[in-house]
């Protein structure tokens, strides 16, 4: 796994490079990771490379390392000469980065000569040339028949032997019987006072430096590495540091000089429903985006950060949480108590607690252990809590950069990052968020209301780019059912939050009360009068209908009394004129 | 002298027929023979033909003159030019 992440690293180095310079010069890989991003492809082929530094920088490692993965990564055999340790005690040195020389030796991959040089045995008399040495690096080398060779430290030679003239010229001689083998040689060279080395071998290497150096800067040791010179390629010229740790020396080649990655418009909610509703009406953050969540001490940051790693867990996606205030199992009983079971997402591998002081190493050192982990455990999602705690080991600027370098390699990878930075009002703090608010996609602040002798949590965004957001403050509330946030209320003396809010919603709730019951009792007052005019109405009709009656009745008795003697005469004249009955019809209009 | 009863066993490595090496050779023969006379053993290793033995011997520079016996081993590099310091080297002239 971790060979394909170096050669995945290398081959988007090459891709990232291509465009703009041809290669007319072969280079050799060095399978060291990030070494060959910053040489553009590894060291001269055939040619010698000085390593020069300080004592403990690294610089025999490096020289082993390059052997070592030059036979496991690109089957070339290599030799190694030792001027200062034993055989025996560098192969152990080695064996805990997991380097098992005694077996490439015995594979015929490696030959490891030991060049053992005793000022008390020796005596000088007289002309001499280091034929033998050339003799037994020739004999190595064609024994295995080697592409590579690493020879460590050859200035030892000068304190083995007196007569520095023959030395010069011998050592000269040597990197041209190198160069003239084709060999791809790794020279180290202990640093000089004024010089890169201290007997002045670069003068003789001429095509290849690079300088370690292991510095100590307020108490943090950070290495670094610099390539001097490469004759004749493109070279990255910054410091870059480099960590080592068992699995051997990894260099960050940091800064990613193009602003290109792609971007997804992929959605994930931040773990608190109140929250996203805020972020483009309930969507949440971009995937591959980087929030800063910032505030005073105590106003939930890190809860923040908890649920949205809880979130990222269950939507089974990785989370690396980089905690450096507190343990991970603070964390999990803290998170706990506010209804989020973290445990199981670390029982299912889908997150991941690295816990560390800041203090442990230099920033650069975190962040190639930051880079390593994600390398590794390939998390979808990334917390940093808090970055602000950095402040110890280095400058608001130094933090700066390491987070810009920190987030051009996540949105290359489309990891989310979540940082908390802790907010100081007092003292002579800074505020990281104002240094590092504009490198991030979203600015969340939570940030104490303080009034009524009561705190309580307010929360905006201060800005979240690529999509509308509510620009209200909500009121910020941790339950032990999780986070969530309410509206703040407004009152006549500003925002009101806490009992204040809570008050202020009680009343309105008895004014909605109030109102309901007022309606009601309007409602029946109208009932009832319109029950009595209806009833009125009714006996009104009632009325109506008895005198139409009346007056029909009349009207009837008085048809029927005419009628009668009517019909009396009709019955006489009846059949000769049938129409009797229309005459006395017409005669009642 | 207490060096008559002594045996030496010396080895000179060299690299091919140089000048150096038939100097150096001339040389030790010269102070064998004043000093060690019937004492002596001198075997003669070119590296060219066998390179392996260089190892062996922690040969770095040639020519090199090993005293393998009596203890304790010493070696003297170059063309023995300088007796003195051939015999010193030895033990057979103590340092003075």
């Amino acid at each position: 796994m971790k060979l394909n992440s170096r050669q995945s690293m290398s081959k988007s180095a090459k891709k990232a490079h291509s465009g703009g310079f041809t290669n007319n010069l072969g280079k050799s890989p060095t399978g060291i990771a990030g070494l060959d991003e910053i040489t553009l492809g590894g060291l001269p082929t055939g040619r010698p490379t000085l390593v020069c530094g300080g004592p403990g920088c690294g610089k025999t490692l490096m020289a082993i390392e390059f052997i070592v993965r030059g036979i496991l990564n690109y089957d070339e055999p290599g030799v190694i000469m030792v001027f200062e340790e034993k055989a025996e005690e560098l192969a152990t040195n080695v064996a805990s980065l997991g380097f098992n020389l005694a077996k490439l030796q015995k594979d015929k991959k490696l030959k490891v000569d030991y060049v053992h040089i005793d000022k008390s045995e020796i005596e000088e008399t007289g002309e001499y040339d280091l034929d033998g040495l050339f003799i037994r690096l020739e004999h190595a080398i064609d024994s295995i028949g080697a592409k590579r060779v690493a020879l460590d430290t050859i200035e030892n030679l000068f304190s083995g032997l007196s007569n520095e003239g023959i030395l010069r010229s011998e050592i000269r001689r040597l990197f041209q019987f190198l160069k003239a083998k084709g060999v791809t040689t790794i020279i180290t060279g202990e640093k000089g006072e004024k010089t890169l080395t201290r007997q002045g071998l670069e003068e003789y290497v001429s095509d290849c430096v690079i300088l370690l150096e292991h510095r100590i800067d307020n108490k943090i040791s950070t290495r670094l590495l610099r390539v001097v010179k490469y004759r004749g390629a493109l070279h990255g010229t910054n410091e870059y540091p480099f960590l080592i740790d068992k699995d051997g020396i990894s260099v960050l080649p940091i800064t990613s000089l193009e602003l290109n990655h792609a971007v997804s418009n992929d959605r994930i909610s931040s773990g608190i429903p109140t929250l996203d509703i805020m972020l483009d009406h309930g969507k949440g953050f971009y995937r591959g985006s980087s929030i800063l969540v910032s505030g005073t001490a105590g106003t939930g940051k890190t809860s923040i950060a908890a649920s949205f790693a809880d979130a990222s867990s269950k939507r089974k996606e990785r989370c690396l949480f980089l905690a450096f205030e507190e343990s991970p199992e603070q964390i999990i009983r803290n998170m706990n108590s506010i209804g989020m079971n973290l445990q199981e997402h670390v029982d299912n591998g889908l997150l991941l607690f690295q816990s560390s002081r800041p203090t442990l190493y230099g920033l650069e050192t975190h962040l190639i252990g930051i880079h390593k982990l994600i390398e590794k455990f390939k998390p979808r999602t990334l917390i940093m809590d808090p970055i602000t705690n950095f402040v110890t080991i280095g400058s608001l600027s130094e933090i700066k950069s390491m987070l810009i370098r920190l987030l051009d390699f996540m949105q290359q990878e489309e990891v989310t990052a979540l940082f908390t930075a802790l907010d100081q009002y007092s003292g002579v703090g800074m505020r990281t968020d104002e240094g590092v608010a504009s490198l991030v996609d979203a600015w969340i602040n939570v940030k104490d209301v303080e009034s009524n002798g009561e705190r309580n949590r307010g929360l905006n965004i201060m800005k979240s780019r690529g999509m509308e957001h509510s620009n209200q403050i909500r009121e910020f509330i941790i339950t032990d059912r999780g986070l969530e946030l309410v509206d703040v209320f407004r009152g006549p003396g500003g925002i009101l939050t806490g009992s204040g809010r809570e008050y202020q919603q009680s009343l309105d709730a008895t004014g909605a009360e109030l109102r309901s019951l007022a309606e009601t009792r309007k409602d029946r007052v109208i009932g009832r009068k319109k029950i009595v005019l209806e009833a009125k109405i009714a006996s009104l009709q009632e009325e109506f209908e008895s005198l139409k009656e009346e007056l029909n009745m009349t009207y009837h008795e008085e048809e029927i009394k005419k009628k009668i003697p009517e019909k009396k005469k009709g019955d006489f004249s009846q059949k000769k004129n049938p129409s009797g009955t229309s005459r006395s019809t017409q005669k009642k209009k | 002298m207490k060096s008559k009863k002594k045996k030496y066993e010396l080895r000179l490595y060299i690299a091919g027929n140089t000048s150096k090496s038939a100097t150096a050779l001339e040389n030790l023969k010269k102070y064998c023979e004043q000093h060690l006379k019937d004492q002596y053993s001198i075997e003669i290793i070119d590296l060219l033909k066998n390179p392996q033995l260089a190892e062996g011997d922690q040969i770095l520079a040639v020519p090199t003159l090993v005293k393998k016996v009596p203890e304790p081993v010493r070696k003297i590099i170059g063309d023995l030019s300088n007796e003195e310091k051939v015999l010193v080297g030895l033990d057979i002239r103590p340092v003075k």
